[in-house]
């Protein structure tokens, strides 16, 4: 006895509307491929472009109670995104993370659309100028890549260095926001 | 060569660990009711029929809002049919208004929910002695006619489990009368 796609999106936005839902997800497309988008009732807590597994660390962080449901909001801001019409997000964000990683993610959610930064420059900007190397770590481990861009973060030279989604997604994300030249 | 047995031990007993807290951990909620809605929606179904989905619903509602409460991840099916059968139970249960309504209706028929409803009360009273199970199992099979398939997917069991422990129930039932003067 299969439970009908009505049925099952019923209890989904009943159990939202108990208030009884720690951390919601959701899984869609994009340009970039397939993204994992998690929110709390606080705001968006997570983006990951690897969805495999990301129940688990959902529920060790935020707690078990983890459902699916469709995040429209956060598709749509994203979808402006990436269509070229949206230069920054109004999604509230809830980011866990230990103090110093919450110093940089901050700064890091001040580096303009469009432009780029240095590992080194983004610890200067939090007063750690030898830093560059816990910043890179910071960046690698962004919670919510894309909304907060460490996409936009790259060696001193001008390389991309390095991206948890792949150089080639950091190359896209660049030449999308006129950064590179495509 | 030596040495090399010991690692073997070692990472046999870690697996084994590995595998025992795998067992028991709990599943993020999303796991657990994809693995288990289904088997619910059908198991409800056998024993209400038409009114399956609200109580469909309303078990994994109550599932949702135990779920930070539970200690381990062990028997998770058997703990979610057992909330489906007491859900079931409460839609099974004739209720005060529907037997006013019946009374006002006079038709006849209140006179009949009635007596199940005695008959229900009678039951549970005198099965009240009995072990969990066995007591669930007597009230599932003689309360509610229920399949012994249907049981033993409610107590988490079989359905010869089921069917041996409402008939022990019913042995020691027998026992507990004859003892009384």
């Amino acid at each position: 006895m299969n439970v009908s796609p009505d049925l099952d999106a019923r209890f989904r936005a009943a159990a939202l509307d108990a208030g009884l839902v720690d951390v919601r997800y959701d899984v869609f497309d994009s340009p970039i491929g397939e993204l994992f988008v998690a929110q709390t009732e606080r705001g968006l807590a997570r983006i990951s472009y690897f969805p495999d597994g990301m129940e688990d660390t959902l529920a060790r962080v935020y707690g078990l109670r983890v459902l699916r449901t469709p995040l429209d909001e956060v598709r749509r801001e994203l979808d402006e995104y990436f269509a070229g019409r949206r230069e920054s997000f109004d999604l509230p964000l809830d980011v866990r993370v230990a103090p110093f990683h919450a110093d940089v993610l901050r700064e890091l959610a001040r580096v303009p659309y469009g432009r780029t930064e240095t590992y080194g420059g983004l610890a200067r900007k939090v007063g750690r100028p030898r830093a560059a190397r816990a910043v890179g770590t910071v960046m690698h481990n962004n919670p919510i890549p894309i909304v907060l861009p460490c996409h936009r973060i790259v060696g001193a030279d001008g390389s991309l260095t390095g991206y948890a989604g792949g150089l080639d997604v950091k190359r896209r994300l660049l030449e999308l926001e006129g950064a590179l030249l495509a | 060569m030596h040495k090399h047995r010991l690692t073997d031990a070692a990472g046999s007993a870690l697996q084994e660990m590995m595998e025992v807290v795998a067992r028991e951990a709990i599943p993020p909620f999303e796991r657990f009711y994809l693995e288990h809605r289904d088997g619910v929606l059908g198991y409800l179904r056998r024993l209400l029929g038409g009114r399956a989905e609200d109580a469909w619903q309303e078990t994994f509602l109550r599932a949702l809002r135990a779920y930070p409460r539970l200690e381990h991840g062990r028997h998770l099916r058997a703990w979610v049919f057992t909330i489906a059968t007491n859900v079931a139970m409460d839609e099974l249960r004739p209720r005060a208004s529907d037997k006013l309504s019946q009374a006002l209706n006079g038709d006849g028929y209140a006179a009949t929910a009635e007596l199940e409803r005695d008959a229900f009360r009678e039951l549970e009273h005198l099965t009240g002695e009995l072990p969990p199970t066995e007591r669930a199992a007597v009230v599932l099979r003689y309360g509610y006619d229920l399949a012994y398939a249907d049981i033993g997917a409610a107590l988490g069991s079989s359905e010869e489990a089921a069917r041996a422990a409402a008939s022990s129930g019913v042995r020691r039932l027998r026992r507990n009368f004859e003892r009384q003067p």
